[in-house]
Formats: C-alpha cells, structure tokens, sequence
C-alpha cells in the first residue's frame, strides 16, 4: 500500500512540478514573444512605445519605393492605410510578392528619427491573399477616414 | 467522362464506408460471423473504388480536362508533365481526396496485416476507421468534390499550379505527412476498441505500437521534407518558422513521439494504460485540428488555401464529433482499463512518464501559443496580435533540453526498479565525459566561449555516449563483442538509432543557428563577397526561358581558398500564367556546410541584392529526422511483432502476456 501511495505521490509531484515550468515558461515567453499589430495611423497619432518591437500592416503607397542611391541593399517606401503614411527602411532583398499598391506586413521598431526600421519583410505567399491583419487595417483606416482624414 | 467514373467511384466508396462502419459493429454486438468477416472485403472495396476515384482525377490532370473546376484553377497545359500529376494535391479539393485515400490504404493495410488479430477486435477497428471514412467523405462530396465541372465555357487553359509547389518537394512531402497524420487514425481505432471491450492489455499494446511506429516513422519524414522545402523553395533559406501550418503538424508528432513511449510502458509493464488511450485519442484528434485549422483558413499561412467558412463549419462539426464522442467515451470507459502493476521511483517506467509529461506539456505550450490570436480576437475582439518565434523558442528549448537528459537516463534503466547505484555506475562517467568534451571540443575548434553551444554539445554527448556505454554494457558478458551485437533486439536497434538522430539534430540545430553566416549584399557583375574561406562572385543575370516561366537566372562563382570551387545559379523566375513570380535558390549540399545562394530584387544598373548564405551542419537536421523515422522501421521489424503472433495463432489471444502475472491488469 506504501508503495503505491509513493508512486501516487511521485506522480503528482511531477504533474505539478511539470506544470509549474509550463505556466512560468509560458509566462516569459508570452511577455517577449507576442508581436503587438499597429496600422500606420496608429502608428503616427504616436499609440507605439519607443524601443519596442511590433508589426506594422498596410499598403505599400504607389511611387514610394526608392532603392537607387541607398547604401547596400537598403530600400525605403512608404507603408500606408489611406490616412496616414509612415517610412519604412529596410535592408535585404524584398519578398517576391511585395509590389507597390499591394498589402504589406513589416517586423521592426521605430528609430529616433520616426522611421520605421524593418528587421523582416513578410512574405505572404498568395498572389490574392490579403493578411487578416491587413485588411482590418485597412477597415479601421476607412472609419477613420471619415472623422480624421478630411480635415 | 472520367471524372463522371471518378466521382462515381467516390460515390460507391462512401457506401461501402457507410456499410464497412455499420455492419461489422452490429455483428459484434450480435455475435454474427459473418457481419464481422465482411470488415474485410469492405476495406478491400473501400480502398479500390477510393484508387480508382484517385486515378481518374489523375487522368483528368494529366488529359488536360480544364472543364473540370479542379483541374482548371491547379493545372495547365504548359505544366511538366510531372508536376501535373503532383497537381492533383496541390490544392484543397485533391488533398482531401488524398487524404481518404490514405485513410482507406491503412484500412486495407489493418485488415491485410492483422490476420491474427481476433475477429471481434479487427472488426471493431475497421468500422471505426470506417466511421473516419464516412466523415470526410461526406464532406468531400457535399463541400468540395474535386470532379464538379465546369459546364459553361471551360477555360481554354488552366490557371496554373501555384508555382511554390512546381517543386520535387511537393511530390513527395504531403504523401509522406498525410500517411502520418492519418496514420494515426490506426492507433486511434485501437484505442477506441480498447474502451469498447474493456480489454487493454499487453497483446493489445502489441498490435498497436508497430503501427503507431509506421504512422510516427512517416510524420517525422514528412515534416523533414516540409522543412526541407521551405529550405530551399521559399528562397529564403530558413527551415522552421513555427508558422501555425508547421506547428499543427508538429504537435501530433509531439504527441505521437509521448505515444510510443507510453506504448511501450503499457505493453512491458501494463501500466499507464488509459493515459497511452487518451493520448492516441490525442494524437489524432490534433491531425484533425491541423487539417481543420488550415483548411479553414481559420489561421492565415501558406497552406491556407481554403479560406470558405462552410467547409471551415462542416470540419469543425466533424473535429467536435470525433474529439466530443471520444471523449465521452473515455470518460465512461477509461475506469475500467486501469493499470494496477507497480513501480517505483527510479524505474524505467517513471522515467518514461517524465518524458510523456515533457512532451505532452511542450505541445500544450505550442497549441497555446498556435490558438493564442484566435483567443485573443475571441476575447478582445481585436485581431491585432501575432506570436512569433521567439515565444516558442522559449517555451520549447528548455523542455526538450530536460527531455534529453532523461532521455539517456530512461534508456539506461530498467523497467520496474533499477538500482540508484547502477544508474550511477552506468552514468557518472558519461556525464561528466560529456560536460567536458561539450567544453573543451566547441572552445578548440572556435576559440570562443559560447554557452549554448557547449550546452547543445554536451546533450548532443550526453545521447552518444550514452547509447555507446549500454551497448558495451549490454554486450559484455556475451563471448564476443559481435555475438552481443547480434543478441540484442531490433526494437532496441530501432530505439537507439531514433535517439541517435534526436542527437544528431541538436548539433545540426545548435551549430547552424549559431554558425551561419547570412549576408544580403547588393552585387553589381564582377563584385564578390567573402565569407570564411569562402569568396562569392557575382557574374550577373541573364533571361532563360522555362517550359512554363521565364527567368532571370543569376550565376555566382564560388571561390575556396582563391581556387575555382563551384558555381551557384540561383534563379527569379516569372510563370506565363499566373504572371507570379517566385525565387528559387541554389544551394551545394554539403556534409558539414551548405553554401545558399538566392536572388533577391534588380537594384539600379545591372546589380541585384542578392542573399548569400554560408550554413554549417545544416544537412544535420535532416539527416537525424530520417535516422529518427527508420529507428521507427528498425522497430517495426522486430520479431515479436510477427513470431510470437504466429506461435499462439490458434490460441485466442487473452488478457495474459506471460511476462509477469501481476499485469493481467484489466478489470
């Protein structure tokens, strides 16, 4: 009977034990792991922490995008939702689905200068495929529109 | 025509499934022979109208029957002819179709390799995978039936396979996942039958574990493959980006990875027996939300190609159906197929509970942080949050790092006690021999202090030696090194050899993410970069024509040491129909390096961005993914699988194994 009480024991301690490095593992990572979403207005109304890492989502503005005269492989363009627009830089080469006038997500931060620094550009890999994150973008850009934009 | 044959042979395979899920399990209850002996021939039916259904969407690809709707948004004339067959899973439709078709060939295969299986326990098990056929057979026909025709002007041309799956990979990657994914419905219909008769012992185990192995052996090759394709198809030379697509299939093979440990406790020892239940329920149920989770569209990624809420709500009634009524059986049936043997602390069997805990805890993690922006818009009702890699990185490395160093400890002991002093005898020396080579190789070989590559090295250590120290202790007292060799089993071979690759893919994990060198660069004809011993050229681009695209085909020259080494043609190719464009790398496969080569976008004049990598042991990860999946087949060969089957052929298999009278554990 004491056996079996033991290896009862046993067992349980290691349910909790397991599940005590599940939570705290699942805390931290939460707390560095998790990419906050803002659109471009969100962005240049100032809602954005400095030194923070999170995604932006819009369109890439028609006629922004400048690689000539940059150093290395940087690029610049303009990441837009019909509001407001904020510069994106970037260095490396540019996923083959990123056109002007197409949807676009970007990792990074917000330097000193207010320019958007992106560590990744992503790829969405279908030519009609419009991100969710995008496209509520997009939405909040359009409400938005009417009590901001025509000023 | 054909597709008319085709969709009526879908049709006749639905019936026969309907009939395969019904009627054996009457003659169970009913005690009819004859019901139960048709289990047979209706999984034999089953599987050749479900081939037949599958060569005639075959046909119609490689026919170029554009005025069927599938084959019109999949494929096109231009298309190699090659890439036209694999078109018939490249898309929603013909991956579904493949899907039954694979649940239909393990059927057939059970009722083929079962034959000492007793009648009653086959019948069961083949109308539950009927059940499965049943399901998304119907959801095929009435949601997304590959043979619905175009009536009305059928295009002229089709518009083209995506031009990500014109690729070798394809061809082989989703067979090898959905024989994994649905191989798992195997162990899924044992378990079920087990809560059925209440019956759970070693025999039971026995039958189960060599097709969870096979089920196991084809998902880790299939998510190596899927691994290797992103590799060098998605052009940017990463090999796992815990997108939600990945993470889906990786969490059954988490799960099917604890199963077979569990498997393997309940077999020898005939404890853990409704904990190994539940998760083979568990097992499966996740291949269902994978397929739920990416053919709805539900999660945004590159396979989401499905993005149609009905299907999404078919799938979801059918996920809650399986996962609800299986369940529901377990909690009324789970009391009854206890486990009553005992073991202590340090037996072989605690050891395989951490290892279960582990595992099953790190998929928790992954399906939380999968689920994570679903629950959050869920809640919120904002759908503005992603997880990223970090998040799971975090979760996951320290979990699988604890795995690891019970993994050698559990493979060394023994089933129900083993003696702290032997562990210790047996361990001592491997430890520290690994801690100190872990040290001293990675500090002699790059002069640097680097903490996680000497962690990574010592684990990797702790494995090998590990494995090394119990085959020399296992064949010591036997005459000949040799002769110990040939007295142990398969199922250890198979055992040693999938903890082999575990080691292998740490060091090629630890040392590429460490190692590599990634370099985007803007390179006009003529410039060059060097990385190590290593000086990339660029020669420039020129147009070349495909037989359905056309390219830009770069051409870097790759120098070693000074010396004229290889040359690198990396390729932007445009396809004629869709007009999409698509990257596709180069990379010299190496041993100990791979040297990538991928073009980015034209910059001014004739220069290019172009992405050069230089990327050490990365052929590492792959290679211990496929001695992982054949430490599964070593396994699977072992002879008790088969001798002692035969040997009590005539006698009906009951609760007894004859290893210890203690384990008739069933109630």
């Amino acid at each position: 009977m004491l056996a079996h009480r033991q290896q009862r024991l046993a067992i349980v301690l290691f349910i909790i034990f397991g599940t005590a490095v599940a939570v705290g593992l699942v805390l931290v990572a939460l707390d560095e792991g998790i990419n906050v979403f803002y659109t471009p207005t969100e962005v240049s109304s100032g809602m954005v922490p400095e030194n923070q890492n999170f995604r932006i989502g819009g369109m890439v503005k028609m006629g922004s995008v400048v690689k000539d005269g940059l150093e290395g492989a940087e690029v610049n363009f303009l990441t837009t939702d019909f509001c407001n627009d904020v510069l994106v830089s970037y260095s490396g080469p540019l996923p083959d689905l990123f056109r002007e006038g197409q949807g676009v997500v970007a990792d990074g931060y917000i330097d000193n200068g207010g320019v958007f620094q992106a560590t990744q550009i992503l790829a969405k890999h279908d030519e009609n495929y419009m991100s969710a994150e995008v496209k509520a973008s997009l939405d909040a850009a359009e409400e938005h529109d009417a009590e901001v934009c025509q000023q | 025509m054909i597709p008319e044959l085709g969709n009526f042979s879908l049709v006749l395979a639905l019936s026969l499934a309907v009939l395969l899920s019904v009627l054996p399990m009457v003659g169970v209850y009913r005690n009819n022979q004859l019901l139960m002996t048709l289990s047979r021939p209706l999984s034999a039916g089953l599987w050749v109208f479900m081939l037949l259904s599958f060569g005639c969407l075959a046909y119609a690809f490689l026919d170029d029957d554009f005025s069927v709707r599938y084959v019109a948004s999949n494929s096109n004339s231009l298309l190699p002819v090659y890439y036209k067959f694999t078109g018939v899973w490249g898309g929603h439709e013909g991956s579904l179709l493949l899907w039954v078709l694979m649940v239909a060939s393990w059927t057939y295969a059970v009722s083929l390799f079962s034959r000492n299986l007793p009648l009653d326990i086959l019948a069961r098990v083949l109308s539950v995978m009927g059940i499965i056929s049943v399901c998304f057979l119907v959801f095929m026909l009435f949601t997304s039936n590959p043979f619905d025709r175009l009536m009305l002007n059928p295009p002229a041309d089709g518009t083209d396979l995506n031009p990500l799956l014109q690729d070798f990979g394809l061809i082989v990657h989703p067979p090898m996942l959905y024989m994994g994914y649905v191989g798992f419905s195997v162990a899924y219909a044992f378990a079920i039958t087990a809560l059925l008769t209440g019956n759970l012992d070693a025999a039971w185990a026995r039958w189960t574990r060599p097709w969870t192995n096979a089920a196991w052996a084809f998902l880790t090759i299939g998510i190596a493959l899927g691994s290797w394709w992103a590799y060098y198809e998605l052009g940017w030379g990463g090999w796992w980006f815990w997108d939600p697509t990945e993470n889906v299939a990786f969490m059954p093979w988490l799960v099917g990875t604890a199963l077979i440990h569990s498997l393997a406790v309940t077999e020898k020892r005939g404890v853990f027996k409704s904990w190994t239940v539940l998760l083979a329920i568990a097992a499966f149920s996740l291949s269902l939300l994978g397929t739920f989770i990416i053919r709805s569209g539900l999660i945004t990624s590159v396979h989401a190609f499905a993005v149609d809420p009905e299907r999404g709500l078919v799938l979801l009634a059918i996920l809650l159906v399986v996962i609800g009524a299986s369940l529901f059986l377990y909690a009324l049936r789970a009391p009854v197929v206890k486990g009553t043997a005992s073991y202590t602390i340090t037996s072989r069997e605690l050891f395989l509970l951490v290892n279960n805990i582990l595992l099953v805890v790190s998929t928790a993690g992954i399906l939380l942080g999968t689920l994570y922006p679903l629950i959050h818009e869920a809640v919120t009702g904002d759908a503005n949050v992603s997880v990223g890699a970090p998040y799971f990185n975090t979760i996951f490395l320290p979990l699988m790092a604890l795995l690891v160093v019970f993994l050698t400890i559990g493979s060394i002991s023994r089933w129900k006690k083993t003696s702290v002093a032997y562990l210790k005898q047996q361990l001592v020396k491997v430890a520290i021999a690994s801690i100190l080579l872990g040290i001293v190789v990675p500090l002699a070989i790059t002069q640097e202090v680097n903490v996680p590559i000497f962690l990574a090295v010592a684990l990797a250590l702790w494995i090998i030696l590990g494995i090394a120290r119990d085959i020399q202790s296992k064949t010591a007292n036997k005459g000949s090194f040799i002769s110990g060799l040939k007295s142990l089993s398969l199922s250890y071979y198979g055992m040693q050899t999938a903890h082999l690759g575990m080691a292998v893919i740490i060091l090629g994990i630890c040392l590429t993410s460490h190692y590599s060198v990634e370099r985007d660069v803007r390179l006009a004809p003529g410039q060059g970069i060097e990385i190590g011993s290593y000086e990339f050229i660029f020669q420039g681009v020129e147009r070349v024509q495909g037989p359905n695209y056309q390219a830009d085909a770069g051409e870097v020259t790759v120098l070693k040491n000074g010396d004229p080494y290889l040359t690198l043609r990396p390729e932007k190719r445009t396809y004629f129909a869709t007009g999409s464009v698509q990257t596709e790398a180069d990379i010299d496969v190496g041993f100990t390096r791979d040297l990538f080569a991928a073009l980015g976008d034209p910059r001014g004049e004739d220069a290019w961005v172009v992405r050069i990598h230089l990327k050490p042991f990365v052929f590492w990860i792959w290679l211990g993914a496929f001695l992982m999946a054949g430490g599964g087949v070593i396994a699977i060969c072992d002879r008790r699988y088969r001798v002692r089957d035969t040997a009590r052929k005539d006698v009906p298999v009951q609760a007894t194994d004859g290893l210890d009278p203690s384990l008739t554990g069933a109630a």
